[in-house]
């Protein structure tokens, strides 16, 4: 798993590359938390277009990457999520609680 | 009365993380005898990755154990896959399969039961605390209708 950050104007983007797995997503959340309090963004967007499988392993990731982002009163949004990966969010209805766009 | 099985398979394997994906990928490969939908394939490879996931993670939390899948055909394009491991085991089965319960860390969601769950057409979750977990599922896959040419 592959993670490439861009941040401009308090709006950070990370875009997710690979197989969002236990095994993949190993220091992933770490990743992504240094990330956000590098940037202090007002808003986090995570990119999954290059997510080319995902468990309930990428379900904790989200979570934690919002609760994160609630501490600095920000905003999460995922994005471009591919069709298996869409199916495990819904499975779970995590569309209630993150936007997903 | 039992059926027996048309085909099937049993792969054992260490619990290495890396295992995850090997395990996804091999059962893809027996499922694809019974021409899957591209969707029924993906939901078959994301219940396989939840119970394999949680043998290396809960059931061997601090050690590398042996995890034993089995995938089964039956008549009637019926899958049966078991994931079965001889680690820590579960005390409270009703409770671990509730939405939300973990207990794993910040990078487990608690979400794997209910993911199998929703994927699987069955569920069933045997467990003895110190002896082991067997996990066992099943599919119906659609009959297709197959093409004469
Ligand atoms: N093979 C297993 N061995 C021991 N405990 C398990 C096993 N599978 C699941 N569990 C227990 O059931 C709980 C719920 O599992 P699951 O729904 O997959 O969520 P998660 O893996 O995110 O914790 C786990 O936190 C763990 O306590
Ligand atoms: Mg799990």
């Amino acid at each position: 798993m592959e993670i490439q950050a861009k941040s401009a104007d308090r709006n950070l983007l990370l875009e997710f590359c690979g197989e969002l797995d236990h095994h993949g997503a190993r220091g992933a959340l770490r990743e992504v938390e240094l990330a956000i309090d590098a940037a202090l963004p007002r808003m986090l967007v995570m990119d999954f277009a290059g997510v080319t499988f995902m468990d309930s392993s990428g379900i904790a990731l989200i979570l934690r990457a919002q609760q994160r982002m609630q501490l600095l009163d920000g905003s999460l949004q995922v994005r471009n999520v591919p069709g298996q990966a869409r199916r495990v969010l819904d499975a779970a209805g995590i569309g209630r609680l993150v936007n997903i766009k | 009365m039992k059926t027996k099985a048309s085909n099937e398979v049993t792969l054992e394997f260490p619990s290495h993380s890396s295992n995850e994906a090997f395990a996804r990928s091999a059962a893809a490969c027996f499922v694809s005898q019974m021409d899957p939908t591209l969707n029924e394939l993906e939901d078959i490879k994301t219940s396989v990755s939840e119970a394999v996931t949680n043998v290396i993670v809960h059931a061997y939390p601090d050690s590398i154990g042996k995890i034993v899948m089995k995938l089964r055909v039956y008549p009637g394009n019926m899958l049966e896959l078991t994931v079965k491991d001889q680690g820590r085991g579960i005390a409270d089965v009703d409770q671990a399969r509730v939405p939300m319960f973990t207990t794993g860390g910040e990078e487990r969601s608690g979400m794997g039961f209910t993911i199998m769950e929703s994927f699987m057409d069955q569920l069933s979750v045997r467990s003895v605390p110190g002896r082991g977990t067997t996990v066992t599922m099943k599919k119906k896959l659609m009959p297709r209708i197959k093409s004469t040419k």
